[in-house]
C-alpha cells in the first residue's frame, strides 16, 4: 500500500519569475533545493530548525522559513529569493540603505533580513522602531548589534512614505 | 543535519488524506504548516515518516461564525487568526496569542490545527482553547467525532487524536457581551516559547484560568477560578501555586515558574479591572 507515497516528488513552480520543473527528494527542504539544485546560494541554511532566519525567502507573497518548507510543498508556488529581488531592482532602496547605514558586516544574515524587512515595508505606512524590531525578531545577526539594521529599515519606510506623498 | 522522509504524498481531500494514513502501515504522519514537523525532521528527531501533506486541502482552512459558535479550520494559519476580524470580535484571546507565537515568517505558515495536534506544553493555542472551552473536531476512517478540550491534551506532544485521524477544526463559544479575555506570558525574547503563560476569561458565569508551560499539558486552574469568582485575588494566587507543578529545566526553575504564575494572574486581573499592569 505504501506505493502511494513517493520518495521523489515532481514539482512545478516559478523561481524569481522563471518556470522550474524538478523532481525533488521527499525530505529535501527549500533551501537545499534552491542552493544545490538551482545554484541560488543567496538564502542560507544555518540552524535548519527555524530559529535564525538566515533562510528567509518569499513564497506567494509571504516571507517564510526556507528550511521549514519542503521543496515538495512548493508545487504551484511563486518563489522569490534575494537573487531575483536584486535583479528586478525590487528592493534597491533597501539594499542601498543597508550599505549606507552599515547594516551588514559579514552579510550572512542579510538575504534573510532583507526579505523579512521587505515584507514589513510592503504593508505600507511607517512602522515604529519597536514594530521593526518585532518583525525582525526572528532574524539573527551575529555582527551588527541590530541598531544599524533598524536604522536602515526605518529610513526606507520614511523614504517610501515621503515619495508616496510627493 | 538533513531530514529523512520515508515518502511523501499530497492529499487532495480529507478522504484522500485518511486513505493515505490508513495505507501507511503506521508510518504515516500528517504534514500541515511544517513549522514543528520539518524542524524535527531536519534534526532527525523524526525519521522515516510517510508524509501526508494536507496543506493544500482548502476545505480545512477558514474562519466562520455559525450561530453562537466560531469555527476555525485546522489549516488556518497563525497569521490569519491574528488578523481576522471575526476572531478579534469573538475570540480576542486567540488574536492576542498570535502576537506571542514565534516570528512573522513562522506565523505565515504554521497552522492552528498543527499547533493543537503538536501539543507543545509551552504553546499558546492549547491553553487558549482550554480557557475558552473549545471543542476539537476530528475525522477518521469511521467518520467524524468531537472531543472536548478537557479530554484532548493528554501528555507532552500527545493528544486524544488517533494515528489514523485528522484534526479538521475547532469550534468555540463566541464571546458574550462584556466578556473579557486576557493573555499574559513571560518569555526571554520576543517569539520564544513562554517560560510561563496564563489565559484568563471572565464571563457572566465566572472566571476561566488556563496556564501553559507549567507541566506536560495546559492546566485549568479550578482553585484559582473559584477564588476569583469569590473576589479573593490573594486566595486565587495561593490556589494557583498549589495546583500547578511546573518543571525545572534549562530555561527556568520550578520555583520561578510557580512564582511567575502568580505574577501573571495578578497582571491579568489588573488588566480586567482596567489598570495598566
Ligand atoms: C523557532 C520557532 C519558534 C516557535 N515558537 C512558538 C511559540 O512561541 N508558540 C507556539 O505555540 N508555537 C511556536 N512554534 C511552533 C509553531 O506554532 C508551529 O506552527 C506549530 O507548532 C505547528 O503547526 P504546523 O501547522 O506547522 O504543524 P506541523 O509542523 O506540520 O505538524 C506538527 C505536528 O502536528 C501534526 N498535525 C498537524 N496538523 C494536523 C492535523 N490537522 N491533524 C492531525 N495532526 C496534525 C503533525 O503530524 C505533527 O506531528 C515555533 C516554531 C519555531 C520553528
Ligand atoms: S536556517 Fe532556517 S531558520 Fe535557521
Ligand atoms: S552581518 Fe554578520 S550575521 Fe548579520
Amino acid at each position: 500500500m505504501t506505493e502511494m507515497f513517493r520518495d521523489k516528488v515532481d514539482v512545478s513552480l516559478t523561481v524569481n519569475g522563471e518556470p522550474v520543473e524538478a523532481r525533488v527528494p521527499a525530505g529535501q527542504h527549500m533551501i537545499d533545493f534552491l542552493r544545490l539544485e538551482l545554484g541560488l546560494t543567496g538564502a542560507h541554511a544555518s540552524c535548519e530548525h527555524g530559529v535564525c532566519g538566515a533562510c528567509t525567502i518569499r513564497v506567494d507573497d509571504d516571507a517564510v522559513r526556507g528550511c521549514l518548507m519542503l521543496a515538495a510543498q512548493a508545487d504551484g508556488t511563486e518563489v522569490w529569493t534575494i537573487e531575483g529581488l536584486t535583479d528586478t531592482n525590487a528592493i534597491r532602496d533597501l539594499q542601498e540603505a543597508f550599505v549606507v547605514r552599515n547594516a551588514l558586516q559579514c552579510g550572512f544574515c542579510t538575504p534573510g533580513m532583507l526579505v523579512a524587512a521587505e515584507e514589513l515595508l510592503s504593508k505600507g505606512g511607517t512602522p515604529s522602531r519597536a514594530e521593526i524590531r518585532e518583525h525582525l525578531s526572528g532574524n539573527y545577526c551575529r555582527c551588527t548589534g541590530y541598531e544599524a539594521i533598524i536604522d536602515a529599515v526605518e529610513s526606507v519606510a520614511q523614504g517610501r512614505a515621503g515619495k508616496g506623498k510627493a | 543535519m538533513k531530514a529523512s522522509a520515508g515518502g511523501y504524498a499530497r492529499a487532495e481531500s480529507v478522504r484522500h488524506a485518511l486513505d493515505l494514513l490508513a495505507g501507511s502501515d503506521g508510518q504515516g504522519r500528517v504534514l500541515a504548516g511544517g513549522q514543528s514537523l520539518v524542524a524535527a525532521m531536519n534534526m532527525r528527531l523524526s525519521v522515516g515518516d510517510l508524509l501526508v501533506d494536507i496543506s493544500k486541502i482548502s476545505e480545512l482552512s477558514g474562519i466562520a461564525v455559525e450561530g453562537d459558535t466560531l469555527r476555525i479550520g485546522a489549516l488556518t494559519r497563525h497569521a490569519q487568526v491574528g488578523t481576522d476580524p471575526q476572531v478579534q470580535a469573538h475570540a480576542p484571546l486567540l488574536k492576542d496569542a498570535v502576537a506571542h507565537i514565534a516570528h512573522a515568517a513562522i506565523r505565515n505558515r504554521g497552522t492552528i490545527g498543527g499547533a493543537l495536534a503538536h501539543a507543545d506544553p509551552a504553546a499558546e493555542f492549547p491553553a487558549c482553547t482550554l480557557a475558552l472551552g473549545a471543542t476539537m473536531h476530528a475525522e477518521g476512517p469511521d467518520g467524524s467525532r468531537s472531543i472536548a478540550v478537557e479530554d484532548f491534551f493528554e501528555e507532552v506532544f500527545t493528544t486524544a487524536l488517533n494515528e489514523d485521524e485528522i484534526l479538521t477544526g475547532i469550534t468555540l463559544p463566541i464571546a458574550e457581551a462584556g466578556e473579557m479575555q486576557i493573555l499574559e506570558e513571560v518569555a526571554r525574547r520576543s517569539g520564544d516559547y513562554a517560560l510561563v503563560g496564563l489565559c484568563l476569561a471572565k464571563r457572566a458565569a465566572g472566571h476561566r484560568v488556563a496556564l501553559f508551560s507549567v507541566g506536560p499539558k495546559p492546566v485549568l486552574a479550578m482553585g484559582a477560578m473559584a477564588a476569583l469568582d469569590a473576589g479573593d485575588l490573594d486566595a486565587a494566587v495561593d490556589a494557583l501555586s498549589a495546583e500547578i507543578d511546573p518543571p525545572s529545566d534549562t530555561q527556568a526553575s520550578a520555583a520561578y515558574r510557580r512564582h511567575l504564575g502568580g505574577v501573571l494572574l495578578r497582571r491579568a486581573v489588573a488588566r480586567l479591572k482596567g489598570d495598566a499592569a
